[in-house]
C-alpha cells in the first residue's frame, strides 16, 4: 500500500483554504478536541468510542426510560456488506453516523434515514493474518476528519464529508502479523492507535499520529527494548516476539492528563519457559503522558501470563469515596475473571475480586499480584482452566451508571482444556504454543452482571444463553442495554436487572450499543449479525 | 532471523470420550493412555511421517480454534466426514492457505508441503475407516427393521426425527461406539440432542429434545416429533436432563448375535448409498 503523507504545511494550507471558502454544510463533522473533551454536555451525539474520555459508556439521555422502553421499535437497518463479525461501536455527530464495516471499510450514514452518504472501501492485499477475524471496532473523529485503522496495519485519515483519503500511513508490517482492529482515540492534537497480533509473535506498542500529516509523533513499546526499564523481565531475546498488543481503545483523564490503555498477552501465548520473567508491560494497565508517550505508571494484572488473558479491556474512570477518602479510580473487569479497582493517580492496587468462575489463580496478594494455580498450566496431557482464553470478559465494553452507582459487565463462564503444542516462530505464522478443546460435557454460561464498583460484589445478574460478546451501555432512563449470541438485543432495569424489553435481531451481537438524538428523538443503535439496527419510541 | 524453538510434545494422551477412536487406516492407535510413542507403527511410511507433521502443524497452527482433535471449539468442527466448505482436496488446501473471507478463519503463509500435510491430517479427522466386525449385515438390517429404531431415527429418507439420522452413521461412529450406544444410550448423548423437561405455567409438563434456545425463548420437540415454542417467562421450570436420552437400552433385549449383526449393519451405512 502506497503511503501518502502531505507535508504538514501543505495540509494546514489546504485546511485553512477550505475553512475560508466554505460555509460548514449540514452534516459536516466539525469535531474539535474541545467538543470531545466536553462530550458529556452534548449527549445527543456520541463523539468518541466510549461516549466520553472517562469511558463510562453512560448517557444522560432519558427520553427512553423504564416506563416506556417496552414500546421501543426498530427505526432503520443498515446492512453491512461483510459477513464477518460486525464489532463496530458507531460514532454520531451532527446528523451523521460513522461506522466501520469489516474488514477495514468506513461508512457515513444519514441519521434520519439510515441511507449511506459515503463508503470508504479498502482494497486489501492477500496474506493478512488475524487471529480472530478481520474485524474493526470503529472510527475516531477529529475536526473534519475520520480515522480508521486497517487489518493491513495502516492508519487512514478520511475527509468526513466524502470519505476520500487525506492520508494513509503504515503503522506496522502486516506480513509479520501486525494488524489494526481497534477504534483509534482522538486526543488533543493526536490520533492514538493500538496494534493487534499477539498470536503472531509481534512486539506490541501504542502510537500517536499527527492528524494533519499522518506523521508518527511517538511510540510507546509495550515490550521494552534493551536498556529500557522492564527489559530485564524478558529472558534472552524473547522480547523481540513479546506480544503485549493494544487492541482495545483506552480512556483519558484530562485533569491528570493521563492516557490509560490495557495491554494484551505475552507471546507465545501459552508457553512461559521461553520468556521467563514478569514480561512487562504485557497484561497491564499503562498510564502514559499523551503528549510524549512516556510511561507514568503501570499496573501488571498478570505477570508472566500463560493463559492468553489479554488485559485489553476498556478502563472505566470514576471518582468515589473509598474508606472515607475521595479517590480518583480506574476500574477494570479483566478478561482473567478478576474485577480490579486501582488508584488512577498512582496505579496503586486497591481491590481485586473474582466476578466470574476462575481457576487459574488461587487468589491475589496484597499488591494484587496473582497466586497462580499450577494445575492450570498448559501441559501435554491437557490442563483445564477457567475462564478459557476467550475470557470472563473481553474487548466488549462495560458500563458504569452514576445514577445507580453500579458497574455492569457481560460475563462468560466457560472453561478450556489446553494441550501444549509447538511454538516455532516464523514470520506471520501462529505463535501460541497450545491447542484447546472445550471441556467435555460442559454447558457454558453467560450473564449480564451488576457489580458494586468499589468492591466487585455481585448485586444482580441476568442469565443469558451462550457466553456473550456484546458490550453494554447505561442511560439516565434507568436502563442498561445488552445483546446476546442468539441475536437478542434487550434493555434491563439498571437498578433491579428486570428485563423490560427485548428484540430478536436475527444475528449474534458482537458490538457495543450507543444512544443519540436525531431530530430531538432518542435512538439506540446496535450492530447484530451484519446489520446495524436503530431503535426509537413510536412517534 | 526467525527464531527457532521446537518443543518436544507428546500430543494429547487422553481423547475426549466422544472420540476415543480405534484404528484408523494408517494404523494409528490413539486413545486414553496411549502417547505418541504408540504412534510409531511397525509400518513407518513416508505417508505416516507426513501425517505426523500434519498433526503437529495442526495442533500448533489450527488447534487453538479447532481443538487438538479438530472437533471444534471456537472454530468449526472438522471432525466430520464431509466438510461443508472443503468439498475436495483442492478446496481444503486453498482454505488452509488463504483462509475464508468473511469468517474468523485466517490464511497462513505455510509452504505447499506444510499445507498438504495439514490437509492430509484434517481428512483423517472424524472419519472412521471401514472395519471388520463380527456379525452379518444382512441379518442386522432385519434386526433394525424388526425393532422400533425407525420410530426415532431416519434412514434412507424414512423414519422418525427425534434422534440423529443414520444415513452416514458408519462414517461418524466406530463399531465400539455404536455397540455402546445400543447398550448404554445415555453414556454419550450426541450434541444437539439435549433432553429437557419443561413445565408451563398453565400446567402440562413436557419432555422433549431441545431444538433451539436463547436467553428468552426455547423450542423443543416432544417425543412424537411435535414442535413446541415457549417464551421462558411462560415456563415455571426448565430442566436440562444431561446424559438422558429417550432411547432405551437394548441390553438384554437383543442377543449377543443380534447385537453383532445390528452393529455390522450400522457400520456399513456410509452416506454413499452403498449399504
Amino acid at each position: 500500500m502506497k503511503t501518502t503523507t502531505p507535508t504538514r504545511r501543505l495540509r494546514l494550507a489546504m485546511v485553512a483554504g477550505l475553512t475560508a471558502l466554505s460555509v460548514p454544510a449540514l452534516g459536516v463533522a466539525q469535531v474539535p478536541y474541545e467538543r470531545i473533551l466536553d462530550a458529556a454536555s452534548e449527549p445527543g451525539n456520541w463523539l468518541t468510542y466510549s461516549g466520553t474520555y472517562g469511558a463510562q459508556r453512560y448517557s444522560t439521555l432519558d427520553q427512553i426510560d423504564r416506563g416506556n422502553v417496552g414500546r421501543l421499535q426498530p427505526a432503520w437497518i443498515y446492512q453491512a456488506r461483510s459477513l464477518q463479525k460486525f464489532e463496530v461501536s458507531p460514532l454520531v455527530v451532527d446528523g451523521v453516523m460513522y461506522i466501520t464495516e469489516a474488514p477495514s471499510d468506513a461508512t457515513a450514514l444519514d441519521l434520519r434515514t439510515g441511507r449511506p452518504i459515503w463508503s470508504y472501501r479498502r482494497s486489501l492485499p492477500q496474506g493478512i493474518v488475524t487471529c480472530c477475524g478481520q474485524v474493526n471496532r470503529g472510527v475516531a473523529l477529529l475536526d473534519d476528519q475520520v480515522f480508521i485503522g486497517t487489518v493491513d496495519a495502516h492508519l487512514v485519515a478520511l475527509d468526513a464529508r466524502t470519505g476520500r483519503v487525506r492520508w494513509d500511513v503504515e503503522v506496522a508490517d502486516y506480513e509479520l502479523g501486525y494488524s489494526v482492529t481497534v477504534a483509534p482515540l482522538a486526543l488533543k492534537d493526536k490520533i492514538i492507535v493500538g496494534i493487534s497480533g499477539g498470536e503472531y509473535g509481534i512486539r506490541g506498542f501504542l502510537d500517536a499520529y499527527d492528524p494533519i500529516t499522518g506523521e508518527r509523533l511517538w511510540r510507546f513499546w509495550t515490550v521494552p527494548g534493551p536498556g529500557e526499564p522492564g527489559h530485564d523481565t524478558w529472558s534472552g531475546d524473547s522480547w523481540e516476539r513479546g506480544g503485549a498488543p493494544t487492541w482495545v481503545t483506552g480512556a483519558y483523564d484530562p485533569e491528570l492528563d493521563l492516557l490509560y490503555w490495557g495491554t494484551g498477552n505475552p507471546g507465545p501465548d501459552f508457553i512461559g519457559d521461553v520468556r521467563q520473567g514478569d514480561n512487562l508491560y504485557s497484561e497491564s494497565l499503562i498510564a502514559l503522558d499523551p503528549d510524549t508517550g512516556e510511561l507514568r505508571w503501570h499496573f501488571q494484572f498478570l505477570p508472566h501470563d500463560i493463559h492468553d488473558y489479554d488485559s485489553t479491556q476498556v478502563p472505566v474512570l470514576l471518582d468515589a469515596e473509598l474508606d472515607g477518602d475521595p479517590r480518583k479510580l480506574v476500574v477494570f473487569p479483566n478478561r482473567n475473571g478478576f474485577y480490579y479497582v486501582l488508584d488512577r493517580v498512582t496505579g496503586e492496587f486497591l481491590v481485586g475480586k473474582p466476578f466470574a468462575k476462575q481457576t487459574w489463580a488461587l487468589g491475589l496478594d496484597e499488591h494484587g499480584r496473582p497466586i497462580e494455580n499450577p494445575e492450570t498450566i498448559p501441559n501435554i496431557d491437557g490442563a483445564v482452566v477457567y475462564p478459557d482464553d476467550d475470557g470472563a470478559a473481553n474487548w466488549f465494553s462495560p458500563t458504569y451508571s452514576p445514577q445507580t452507582n453500579l458497574i455492569y459487565q457481560n460475563v462468560r463462564e466457560k472453561g478450556g482444556v489446553y494441550y501444549l503444542a509447538d511454538a516455532t516462530y516464523e514470520p506471520g505464522k501462529i505463535y501460541m504454543g497450545a491447542s484447546r478443546r472445550v471441556v467435555a460435557g460442559e454447558d457454558p454460561k453467560g450473564f449480564l452482571r451488576a457489580l458494586n464498583p468499589l468492591t466487585g460484589d455481585l448485586v444482580w445478574e441476568i442469565a443469558v444463553h451462550a457466553p456473550p460478546w456484546a458490550g453494554l451501555m447505561s442511560t439516565a432512563g434507568g436502563l442498561v442495554f445488552s445483546g446476546t449470541m442468539e441475536g437478542d438485543f434487550f434493555a434491563a432495569d439498571a437498578q433491579t436487572g428486570d428485563v423490560l424489553w427485548r428484540f430478536q435481531t436475527g444475528g449474534a451481537v458482537y458490538a457495543n450499543p450507543i444512544t443519540y438524538l436525531s431530530e430531538g428523538r432518542q435512538f439506540v443503535a446496535i450492530a447484530a449479525g451484519n446489520s446495524l439496527v436503530t431503535f426509537a419510541l413510536p412517534e | 532471523m526467525p527464531f527457532q524453538l521446537t518443543l518436544r510434545r507428546d500430543g494429547p494422551k487422553c481423547l475426549p470420550p466422544e472420540r476415543a477412536r480405534p484404528k484408523t487406516r494408517w494404523g494409528v492407535v490413539a486413545g486414553c493412555v496411549i502417547s505418541i510413542a504408540g504412534w510409531a507403527s511397525p509400518l513407518v511410511t513416508a505417508q505416516s511421517a507426513d501425517m505426523a507433521q500434519g498433526r503437529r502443524l495442526f495442533e500448533s497452527q489450527c488447534g487453538s480454534c479447532h481443538g487438538p482433535l479438530g472437533n471444534g471449539g471456537k472454530g468449526a468442527n472438522l471432525a466430520q466426514p464431509r466438510l461443508r466448505r472443503a468439498t475436495d482436496d483442492q478446496a481444503l488446501s486453498n482454505i488452509i492457505r488463504r483462509g475464508i473471507r468473511g469468517t474468523e478463519m485466517p490464511g497462513s503463509p505455510l509452504t505447499p508441503s506444510q499445507v498438504s500435510s495439514i490437509a492430509a491430517y484434517v481428512k483423517t479427522l472424524g472419519r472412521v475407516a471401514p472395519e471388520d466386525v463380527p456379525g452379518d449385515r444382512v441379518r442386522g438390517e432385519a434386526v433394525y427393521a424388526g425393532l422400533d429404531c425407525a420410530r426415532c431415527h431416519t434412514l434412507g429418507g424414512r423414519g422418525g426425527i427425534i434422534g440423529p439420522g443414520l444415513d452416514d452413521i458408519g462414517v461418524r461412529r466406530s463399531a465400539a461406539h455404536l455397540r455402546e450406544a445400543l447398550l448404554s444410550p445415555e453414556a454419550f448423548v450426541p450434541s444437539g440432542f439435549l433432553q429437557l423437561r419443561v413445565v408451563p405455567r398453565d400446567g402440562g409438563a413436557l419432555t422433549g429434545i431441545r431444538v433451539n434456545e436463547d436467553a428468552f425463548s426455547i423450542q423443543l420437540r416432544d417425543l412424537s416429533g411435535r414442535l413446541h415454542s415457549f417464551w421462558k417467562n411462560e415456563l415455571d421450570l426448565i430442566e436440562p436432563q444431561w446424559r438422558r436420552s429417550p432411547m432405551t437400552s437394548y441390553e438384554g433385549r437383543l442377543t449377543a448375535e443380534q447385537t453383532d449383526d445390528l452393529v455390522a449393519f450400522l457400520v456399513t451405512l456410509r452416506g454413499d448409498g452403498s449399504q
